[in-house]
């Protein structure tokens, strides 16, 4: 039974190989997005949850963790605390809570791009939506074995 | 602009985040759990001297200007609540690092405990019906993982019904605020509030605040709904079920006040009747389970029940004196219930049970629980000098000053209702023939009753000191029986 269900995964192992990197780069492309266009951390970490997820089903659980050492639930609270210190920062220069700033800046490579102080926000949105859909699913899969 | 208000409940989420960080390490998580409650204590001390000095204080969130933006408003009654939550929070915190299973604070039990925290906080702070909401949300997702970690076949069958219920009312919630939306374009509750004025609280606006009581009415355990809580608050540890008992159902009943006080008070004609006879039949039914019950954590449960009935009823009075009663109600049974649950888990310590017929001459071997208990006691069941007396006198005074003779009487009747459970439980656990072994009875319970020590001494100073307590109160239920000075401070002068 469990030998037949490898030997039929080779589709879907040619194909996780290829996809997970187009989600995966999607996922970013929605994260960068966020803001003034559809997209965001919330969109973008379910983006890159299911490219994760879509692993763990092609592969084994044990090769994946091997390949992805994260802790999940580690990654909720880094994320939780990243969106924290991002609302907390403008209060330390007397603004309110959660106030957001833009400016326009010259990089190097990138030239004249928009930075927000709403893109760290994102960022610890996007870690918890990934900590939090792998912890839910792996509890999940891990129960069943 | 004041940014110390969002420190009531971001100070416990960025605690509690921190904490799943060590969650296999329970000394410190335990110390920081522990310095963390005391910091909030002083957080929420300052946050009421600061709106008594000056008046409403008003955060616009991000910097977006009400309405559209969300705004934090603490007026004296959310002050008040903050610090009641900052005290129960504390103090039964201290009471869980005594009782808690290590497996449970592995399990998350501290970052779940201050998540709880935050959505209760947010909630009292709010100043946006949508925001309300979120907090609610946040405060009942942690409470389910409180209500069903352990996971006993009781806890998990109870649970369900638990979390079915909530669910239901978070669903009513998000309708009838897409109902407010629709009528009145807004959900800011001090621009709901100018609207709801100008609209004359009519026809459909009487439905939806109707909605409104039915949703927090869930949340508070009144009467057709009262069912799930008797049941769900057996199963937790003593701790998470006197945090339960003490704040959770408060959180509801203060937002039934917010939105009656703010939002709808225009139609007292057929608000009031509504609210009285809802509290009257609640604290009826309330009393008679708590009469009919023969285990210590269930009598409790039915009182808070009981008690959140007298409540509604002082709102429905709708007088200064009545709401301040409602106030000084809230306060007091913040204070003793959390207490007696806390009782309930030291005896259920000692004997193994909650059960008052296998348990007995409890006063022998534990005097200072028992003493302890009988003054908590008297004072739920309104005998002076304890503060139940005063919040139930001052609801009385108030029931004959606007005639309502008859409910007054089901509140003083109550009360016999109320005195002759506590009696029950005094008798059956205290008195009689010891029924716990010899071992059991050189149980030392010193560190368990620490923590409500201070409630004890909280529902004295309420009862000896009411005088400048109810003039305090009648402040706060005069700031909030004049929605103008709520609509004008968010309005007008909450711009940074």
């Amino acid at each position: 039974m469990r030998k037949q269900a490898r030997a039929s995964n080779l589709m879907l192992h040619s194909i996780t190989r290829v996809v997970t990197f187009v989600l995966l780069a999607f996922s970013l492309y929605l994260f960068f997005a966020g803001h003034n266009n559809p997209g965001g951390g919330f969109i973008g970490g379910l983006m890159t949850a299911s490219a994760l997820l879509l692993m763990y089903l092609g592969f084994d659980m044990k090769s994946i963790k091997k390949a992805l050492p994260f802790n999940f639930t580690t990654m909720i609270a880094v994320g939780l605390l990243v969106a924290l210190f991002t609302g907390v920062s403008s209060m330390l220069f007397g603004y309110p809570f959660l106030s957001q700033f833009y400016e326009y800046v010259n990089l190097p490579v990138l030239g004249r791009t928009g930075l927000a102080t709403s893109l760290p926000f994102d960022l610890g949105i996007y870690l918890v939506v990934v900590g939090i859909a792998l912890t839910i699913i792996l509890a999940i899969a891990e129960d069943d074995s | 602009m004041n940014n110390l208000l969002v420190l009531p409940f971001l100070i416990p989420f960025a605690v509690g985040a921190i904490l799943i960080l060590f969650s296999k390490r329970i000394g410190t998580q335990r110390f920081l759990s522990g310095l963390t409650a005391i910091i909030m204590l002083g957080v929420s001390i300052y946050l009421l001297t600061v709106v008594r000095a000056e008046g409403i204080v008003v955060l616009e969130v991000g910097s977006w200007s009400a309405p559209f933006g969300i705004v934090l408003v603490a007026d004296l009654f959310a002050a008040i609540m903050v610090l009641m939550s900052s005290i129960v929070g504390l103090l039964c915190l201290f009471f869980a690092f005594r009782t808690i299973a290590p497996e449970r604070e592995k399990f998350y039990f501290y970052p779940f405990y201050f998540f709880l925290l935050t959505g209760v906080n947010g909630a009292f702070l709010t100043g946006d019906i949508f925001n309300l909401f979120v907090f609610f949300e946040v405060m009942l997702i942690s409470s389910y993982v409180l209500i069903v970690m352990g996971g006993t076949d009781y806890q998990l069958r109870e649970s369900l019904k638990y979390v079915v219920m909530n669910i239901f009312a978070s669903i009513l919630f998000i309708a009838t605020m897409a109902f407010t939306y629709a009528v009145t374009g807004t959900l800011n509750m001090a621009h709901l509030a100018e609207r709801v004025a100008e609209l004359e609280q009519v026809g459909v606006l009487n439905v939806i605040a109707m909605f409104y009581f039915i949703v927090f009415g869930m949340k508070g355990a009144l009467f057709p709904l009262y069912f799930w809580l008797p049941r769900s608050y057996f199963g937790p540890p003593a701790a998470v079920a006197a945090l339960f008992g003490g704040l959770l159902t408060k959180v509801g009943i203060y937002a039934i006040i917010r939105t009656f006080t703010l939002i709808f008070p225009h139609n007292l004609d057929f608000t009031q009747p509504i609210l009285i006879w809802v509290g009257a039949i609640t604290i009826v039914i309330g009393g008679l389970g708590a009469v009919s019950n023969f285990d210590f954590k269930r009598i409790l449960s039915y009182h808070i029940v009981s008690q959140v009935g007298y409540m509604v009823i002082a709102l429905g009075l709708y007088t200064s004196l009545a709401i301040a009663a409602a106030i000084y109600y809230i306060v007091h049974n913040i204070i003793v219930k959390t207490a007696l649950f806390l009782y309930a888990g030291t005896a259920q310590r000692i004997t193994g049970t909650t059960d008052l017929k296998q348990m007995g001459g409890l006063l022998k071997t534990h005097p200072l629980l028992g003493w302890m208990f009988f003054i908590t006691g008297i004072a739920i069941a309104g005998i002076p000098p304890f503060s139940g007396f005063i919040s139930k006198l001052s609801l009385v005074i108030a029931g004959f000053e606007t005639g309502q003779y008859v409910v007054s009487g089901i509140a003083l009747a109550v009360g016999m209702l109320t005195l002759f459970s506590m009696i029950k439980i005094f008798m059956y656990v205290f008195w009689g023939e010891q029924k716990h072994t010899k071992a059991q009875g050189k149980i030392k319970v010193g560190d368990l009753l620490l923590p409500a020590i201070p409630l004890v001494i909280l529902t004295t100073v309420l009862g000896v000191a009411a005088q400048p307590i109810l003039s305090f109160f009648l402040e706060a239920s005069n700031q909030l029986l004049d929605p103008s000075i709520y609509i004008d401070s968010v309005l007008k002068g909450g711009g940074a």
